[in-house]
């Protein structure tokens, strides 16, 4: 094993680390206001299949990552109208975002499934930095998006900690009742930031079929990247600079085996790596169940509530 | 404004038309579904001044205060600022108005700094937030009003008095030239309102008025210029400070006099029926309850107060079975009952009114029947006549106000409703359950339901139940018990006999400073 293989090995983790800090980031903002979306998974998948099927039809590499980001937010504003408006189950109507997208995504992907990718996202040139020994590639051999997400992250901590808008979707995620009293729409600021949110997720599966799938297969282009997302929130504690180092610690575990499976060396079977995304999201799950647990995290503590004024 | 410039300001509404009021309320009529809760309400408030609205729960007073700070909209009649007509359409205008409301439940932020807390909703903020600076302003109102908070402590950890500083500092940031205060004092320990009245006569030599929404008379008298009082929607009269006594504001309240005289054992108590020694609980590192010890003997009541969220929720659920303690012993009628289930505490001969009547006490969409044979454990099959029949007796003898026995208990009142759970935790047992835990049981009620629900207590004394009333409502404790006992962080820090109380050292004691 060369150290050539590594090198490719941490660039591919970075990689897989942009598309869990877009979506995860997604998720914070959407669970800060105070809206649990477990559809990630669903709307990655129909990110990637818009970006795919744009690339094939337009050539356009702009428009194929344009028009995932409106198919993420369209997804989002379904499940922010049955979440915040009908007052849904919020974790019912996350499944079926996912159900959904899967079943969509597969349908209007059939006539492509196994097709390589029509378009490519190029990478950078930095000149004489993308050419530096190993630091070049991991670190500067990537494309705008990539850093534009890296970037981006940070503003979005900011932004949520030391801005107006960011203190009250802190508070809407917190005491919905007191936001309402102060005269702010509470179903404005879900719905702000659960559309923000779904437009990042549908933003990361469309870069991620762009950037890293080679072809487009329904069933393993994803690969439950969205589930690891929504494990990374709870991870990252609602924090995004958190999520960015979780999210290149997930991403760097996701690729290891694949890197040690092509040099023939086999610790994990890959069935096992393959259940790891749901096995996270269970964990998350059996975690948020237990109200001393999402106190000690500092999960937003109206997550998944419904906001109700109450008038008599 | 000084007291002499709002002399002025009345003088110059004597004088005849211009009115100087800082705010009014002209025939405000507001209706919900089935109830008219304000009938045609006039209400004026002078610049500078303490104004108390005063009336028994449901009698519209939250409701007028609601209109007044543009939570709810008027169906008819008028809202005057400084004489000019005001359309308020959310709390947000009444506030660009000068009008602000501090409700019982505070609205903060559990997570957030005292400073965020404070500037949260501002909209002339700027865009980025600079922690020090907002913490600096903060600090600023907080001392212009001598109100003592530190802006960076985090707001979960604060006291319910320190809390409703936050909310006022909140209030006074945000530029309220009136704020309105709703059941100011509900949450608070008596030293604890004497600096909330401080802070009111701060705020009022600054020339700011203050509304008093309450339903204690005996506060009230103290810290208003004048007082204002509401019956079923409708002010029965307006006095000024000096103008009337308690008795007097009473007989307004209810329209009829009311007995509210404390009420004690008549008979000598007999045996101990409840007896806790040394009662602990310990959970997650943290003492809920600790070295508890007393006994209730059958014919007495004794009392537990203290400030919410001191034990008392604890040591009902302990008492009760549903808990099992972690030290000590409790014993029912002699026998040992630690740990050994509410079922089997119950058969032991112990009744429960908690303090959630509706959710815990009772099943809110059964019947009254229903509910009143829920705790039956006698039989498989249910008599239907006889329940029925017993629930009409029930319902004859506690004047219980419903349509029908098979109405859905959610549907009543809270006094009623608290009547029908007494009703089955103190007859429905029979002479079994002699031991009776009762928890805040007039917390939400009005004063003619808190004079019914005391005399069942009183009966039940008479018939020879031992009974351990926990309440938040000093007062209460006070008419009712033989003995009282202060709770605070968990211990008993403070007991003596009913006939023999010190109201100060309870107040001191329910403060944790004896």
């Amino acid at each position: 094993m060369n150290a050539n293989v590594w090198v490719l090995t941490f660039a591919d983790a970075f990689s897989i680390a942009t598309t869990l800090i877009l979506a995860t980031i997604g998720a914070i903002l959407t669970e800060r206001s105070g809206v649990i979306n477990l559809g990630v998974e669903g709307i990655l998948l129909m990110g990637a299949v818009t970006a795919f099927l744009v690339g094939d039809a337009t050539g356009n590499v702009w428009l194929a990552l344009l028009l995932p980001v409106a198919v993420g937010a369209v997804m989002a504003l379904i499940h922010a109208t049955l979440s915040i408006t009908l007052r849904a189950n919020q974790i019912v109507a996350g499944l079926a975002l996912v159900i959904f997208g899967n079943g969509l995504s597969q349908f209007i992907g059939k006539p492509v499934e196994g097709k390589t990718r029509p378009v490519v996202i190029k990478a950078l040139d930095l000149g004489p930095l993308t050419d530096l020994p190993i630091v070049g590639p991991i670190i500067f051999g990537h494309d705008p998006i990539t850093y534009l997400t890296w970037v981006g992250a940070v503003v979005c901590s900011l932004c949520l900690n030391r801005t107006r808008p960011g203190l009250v979707l802190r508070a809407t995620g917190d005491a919905p009742a007191t936001v309402d009293a102060q005269g702010v729409s509470v179903a404005r600021v879900r719905f702000v930031h659960t559309i923000i949110g779904g437009a990042r997720m549908g933003l990361a599966g469309g870069w991620f079929m762009l950037a890293r799938g080679t072809a487009w297969s329904q069933a393993a282009t994803t690969n439950g990247i969205g589930w690891i997302a929504l494990a990374l929130v709870v991870f990252a504690a609602w924090r995004p600079l958190r999520a960015i180092a979780g999210a290149v610690l997930f991403g760097f575990t996701l690729q290891v085996p694949f890197t040690l499976q092509g040099q023939q060396i086999n610790i994990l079977p890959p069935e096992i790596v393959q259940m790891l995304p749901y096995l996270a999201t269970l964990f998350v799950l059996v975690i948020l169940s237990t109200p001393r647990a999402r106190k000690l995290l500092g999960a937003p503590k109206m997550l998944g509530q419904p906001f109700v004024r109450d008038e008599r | 404004m000084s007291s002499a410039s709002s002399e002025a300001a009345l003088g110059s509404h004597r004088l005849g038309g211009a009115t100087l009021f800082a705010l009014s309320a002209r025939h405000v009529t507001k209706r919900f579904p089935g109830v008219l809760a304000n009938d045609h309400v006039d209400f004026d408030l002078l610049p500078g001044e303490v104004h108390t609205l005063l009336g028994e729960n449901g009698a519209g007073k939250s409701t007028l205060a609601s209109v007044l700070c543009g939570l709810y909209k008027p169906d008819e009649g008028a809202v005057l600022r400084n004489g000019t007509q005001i359309r308020l359409t959310s709390p947000r205008h009444g506030l660009q108005n000068g009008i602000a409301m501090v409700h019982q439940h505070f609205r903060l932020v559990d997570r957030f700094s005292v400073a965020e807390n404070v500037v949260l909703g501002h909209r002339s903020l700027p865009f980025r937030l600079r922690t020090s600076d907002l913490e600096n302003q903060v600090a600023e109102v907080a001392e212009r009003f001598g109100l003592p908070l530190d802006p960076k402590a985090s707001v979960g950890e604060l006291s319910a008095g320190q809390r409703q500083r936050v909310e006022i500092v909140k209030a006074l940031y945000q530029g309220a030239e009136i704020l309105l205060l709703d059941e100011p004092t509900a949450l608070l320990a008596p030293p604890e309102v004497e600096k909330l009245f401080e802070t009111v006569r701060a705020m009022t030599k600054a020339g700011k008025s203050v509304v008093f929404v309450s339903h204690k008379l005996g506060e009230v008298v103290d810290i208003s210029d004048r007082v204002t009082v509401m019956r079923d929607g409708r002010v029965t009269g307006s006095v000024a400070r000096g103008e009337a006594d308690t008795r007097k504001l009473a007989e307004l309240m209810v329209g009829r006099d009311i007995d509210l005289s404390p009420r004690r054992s008549r008979a000598a108590a007999q045996d101990t029926l409840l007896h806790l020694d040394n009662v602990g609980l310990r959970r997650d590192g943290v003492d809920h309850i600790s070295q508890v010890s007393f006994s209730v003997r059958a014919g007495e009541i004794v009392g537990v107060a203290g400030v919410s969220g001191n034990g008392q929720r604890e040591l009902a659920e302990i008492v009760a079975g549903l808990q099992a303690p972690t030290s000590g012993e409790i014993s029912i009628n002699g026998a040992r009952v630690n740990g050994i289930g509410t079922r089997n505490v119950r058969k032991a001969g112990l009744a429960y009114v908690p303090e959630d009547r509706l959710g815990t006490g009772l099943a809110p969409s059964l019947s009254i029947v229903d509910n009143l044979v829920l705790t039956r454990e006698r039989g498989f099959l249910v008599d239907r006549k006889a329940a029925l029949d017993e629930a009409e007796a029930f319902i004859k003898q506690l004047e219980i106000k419903t349509p029908h026995a098979h109405t859905a208990t959610r549907k009543l009142s809270g006094g009623n409703s608290q009547k029908v759970l007494l009703a089955r935790e103190i007859f429905g047992a029979g002479d079994n359950a002699r031991v009776l835990v009762v928890c805040s049981p007039t917390r939400g009620l009005d004063v003619g339901a808190v004079e019914a629900v005391h005399k069942l207590l009183d009966e039940a004394r008479a018939a020879g139940k031992a009974i351990l009333l926990i309440s938040e409502d000093l007062d209460e404790v006070l008419t009712l018990a033989d003995k009282v006992m202060v709770l605070y962080r968990g211990s008993v820090v403070h007991e003596a006999l009913g006939s023999e109380v010190d109201v100060e050292a309870v107040g001191l004691a329910m403060a944790g400073l004896s």
